[in-house]
């Protein structure tokens, strides 16, 4: 037997850019993780940002203990497909977490994604923006249209199962995530999406949870013609491909 | 603590070989010719005048009703998408906390 307890959930934190929010995020995943009971590691994937992100996640990892804050950086920005592949080298968890590092994804969900899986034994809890008290806030009724659009186009031609596809706050059992990584190739938004097709046509299951996605408390996010476009592709590429 | 076995030890057969695009060329090749076969068949086999009445615009009136179907459909999905209010303002509440909390520990923000 492991000498690590039962059910250790690792969290993978890509960051570029977060020096304000990291500290928050992990605060809150600690805080989380301690009320709840459940034994856990932060592993942070820190493409080189610039602003010194990896000056704040070092400070983190002398206030938590180098036992939970894992530092696992890259010299440079390259895509959240190969960050996670790259974290999960050093996960020991048996479940892993993906999330934002921006506060869009709030912590207190985790405990529920948890009770989630051990309901049903799912391979993946995925949460969701689009179901039961799931939501947003900070999105104009332009993005909301987009988003709903979107969502239902994928739905029509993928029909996968799941009612958010694009979303990025998820729980996944590590052989799981380890296997679908394999066999990913997209990026940004599809990356996702083909995440849970490929985990769909693999025979996985897939739970899923109602979040809050609050959007960009620091920084900007914005959704232009060309990541419509991209997404556009990448949807399409999937519908011939799987 | 003894964890269930993972599906990974039993391979599952894929769900289905074809793709979503190979899958709705099928559905509408199927669809497609049986329409044809009825529609557009030699005088002595035409189905009775009404149903041939039906039958000639149906594709049109199918993709209008699926037209209408999806305006609806996303209209009240748009309608009825959650404006987190509470979940922002509790963010903000936690944010201040874990600023003060933080500095307390040592973190130089």
């Amino acid at each position: 037997m492991a000498a690590r307890g039962p059910g250790r959930v690792s969290v993978l934190l890509p960051t570029y850019n977060e020096r304000d929010n990291l500290p928050l995020v992990v605060w809150l995943l600690a805080r989380t993780f301690s009320d709840s009971g459940t034994d856990f590691e932060i592993i942070i994937i820190d493409d080189g940002s610039p602003d010194g992100t990896q000056e704040v996640a070092q400070q983190l990892e002398k206030i938590y203990g180098s036992d939970k804050i894992l530092l696992r950086p890259r010299a440079r920005k390259l895509g959240l497909g190969t960050a996670y592949i790259h974290g999960m080298k050093f996960a020991t968890g048996d479940f892993i977490v993906i999330m934002d590092a921006d506060l869009s994804h709030h912590p207190k969900f985790i405990p529920e994604f948890i009770r989630k899986q051990k309901e049903g034994n799912f391979d993946i809890v995925s949460g969701t923006r689009y179901k039961g008290n799931g939501g947003v806030y900070g999105w104009d009724l332009k993005r909301k249209l987009i988003s709903r659009g979107a969502n239902f186009l994928t739905q029509v031609l993928l029909r996968p199962g799941a009612s958010d596809l694009t979303g990025s706050f998820r729980l996944y059992r590590k052989e799981v995530l380890e296997k679908l990584m394999e066999k990913c190739v997209s990026k940004g938004y599809v990356f996702q999406m083909e995440m849970i097709v490929r985990a769909r046509q693999l025979g996985f299951t897939i739970g899923e949870v109602p979040i809050s996605f609050v959007d960009r408390v620091y920084g900007e996010s914005k959704l232009g013609g060309n990541e419509i476009v991209s997404f556009l592709k990448g949807l399409l590429t999937l519908f011939a491909t799987t | 603590f003894l964890l269930l076995p993972s599906p990974l030890s039993q391979p599952l057969s894929p769900q289905a070989a074809m793709t979503k695009l190979a899958q709705w060329l099928c559905g509408l090749a199927l669809l497609g010719s049986a329409w044809a076969a009825l529609a557009l068949a030699p005088p002595e086999l035409q189905p009775p005048t009404p149903l041939r009445q039906a039958l000639l615009p149906l594709p049109v009136y199918l993709l209008v009703a699926f037209g209408c179907y999806s305006l609806a459909t996303v209209g009240y999905r748009l309608a009825t998408f959650n404006d987190c209010e509470e979940a922002a303002a509790e963010l903000q509440e936690h944010i201040r906390a874990a600023r003060a909390d933080l500095r307390r520990r040592g973190l130089r923000l």
